[in-house]
């Protein structure tokens, strides 16, 4: 897909999406976001239904992300070698996951990589072991995983360390999705834990916005 | 002598379960010392733990170190427009009658070079550099890779 072609669909995206999010009035802060140029962080993500790349599972599946349209999708980015922020993250949302119990069955949650060249199959296998299991890691071509950040509205940068290694800064949040691949909202990084679960579980209620 | 050492085990093991005693060092406490276990030694580690402030002035965290690392630095987690980095910090404040609290999504001990695994149940020595309270060392217990703190 050409780069034009694709910055169109995505202005198409987040338009319908601002229409929709105007219509529940809870988005005022951030703005007419498809109406202004706003910095990708301020823009919503596109449906994952229109995002059409594909990666690899740490079971080494291929998965297709706008596959998850039809149930509701927890989502965030990390990676293995993220000392403090991405295990923070894992530990929540797997006491997230334990809280909503049986519901969280009907619930995607994924882990995508930022860090493809470390993050094989193999070792998100391995580090995810440690935690709920319904959590799913997700690695791939680097070019793929640069897309499927763009589609997040999403960041990821690689940051050389002293001692000829590296570290990654990464958009945080957690994503959720409604079961129609709509996007729902964000649960921050220091946003306060009691709010994700309602969250979570208006995500999936609003099944049909 | 067997049943000293059988004792001084069996204590220090329920001590591992709960939580270590603070250790006092001049005007200072520092309190629940904990890291996740790590999975091998490649990747880096993060080590957190309380230091109170009983004095009428305050002090500085200037220095830390420990065996299981031969790089061992404090770091600060920042989260800026949604995004988190992660940046080493010279020297960390703990004001006087005040508190310093390293925790998971804030400042935290980085473990680099990890010389051997952090295992879950272990625990392993941490040495803090104080300006006017001087050096410590505190006992940092392992939790297992998704804990999110010591127990309470």
């Amino acid at each position: 897909m050409s780069l034009s072609r694709r910055l169109l669909l995505g202005a198409g995206a987040v338009t319908a999406l601002g229409a929709g999010a105007l219509g529940l009035g809870w988005w005022q802060v951030d703005g007419p976001g498809a109406a202004q140029p706003a910095s990708p962080t301020r823009n919503l993500p596109r449906p994952l239904g229109e995002m059409d790349v594909t990666l690899t599972d740490h079971r080494g599946r291929r998965v297709t992300i706008s596959d998850w349209v039809g149930r509701p999708s927890l989502v965030f980015f990390g990676f293995t070698w993220c000392p403090d922020v991405c295990p923070t993250t894992l530990s929540d949302i797997s006491l997230w996951l334990e809280e909503l119990g049986p519901d969280a069955d009907r619930l995607n949650v994924a882990l995508i990589s930022v860090d493809p060249e470390r993050d094989t199959p193999e070792v998100l296998a391995d580090y995810l072991g440690y935690f709920d299991p319904r959590i799913v890691g997700v690695t791939g071509e680097p070019g793929e995983v640069a897309r499927i950040l763009g589609d997040f509205r999403a960041k990821a940068e690689r940051i050389e360390d002293v001692n000829g290694d590296y570290t990654m800064n990464h958009t945080a949040g957690v994503f959720l999705f409604r079961a129609d691949g709509s996007f729902g909202s964000i649960i921050d990084f220091h946003e306060d834990r009691r709010f994700a679960v309602p969250k979570i579980r208006r995500a999936m209620k609003k099944e049909q916005p | 002598m067997k049943l000293p050492v059988i004792a001084v085990f069996a204590f220090g093991l329920s001590a591992g379960l709960a939580q270590a005693e603070p250790v006092r060092q001049g005007n200072l406490e520092i309190d629940a010392a904990w890291a996740r276990a790590s999975i091998g030694t490649s990747r880096p580690g993060a080590a957190y733990f309380t230091v109170r402030n009983f004095g009428d002035e305050g002090d500085r965290l200037i220095g830390l170190s420990s065996p299981v690392s031969t790089m061992t630095m404090l770091h600060e987690t920042t989260l800026s427009e949604g995004i988190s980095r992660m940046a080493h910090v010279e020297a960390a404040e703990i004001p006087a009658s005040g508190e310093l609290t390293l925790e998971p999504g804030g400042m935290h001990v980085m473990l680099m070079e990890l010389a051997t695994p952090l295992r879950e149940g272990a625990t392993f020595p941490l040495t803090l550099a104080f300006e006017a309270a001087g050096e410590v060392t505190v006992e940092v217990h392992v939790f297992g890779p998704g804990a999110t703190g010591p127990a309470e």
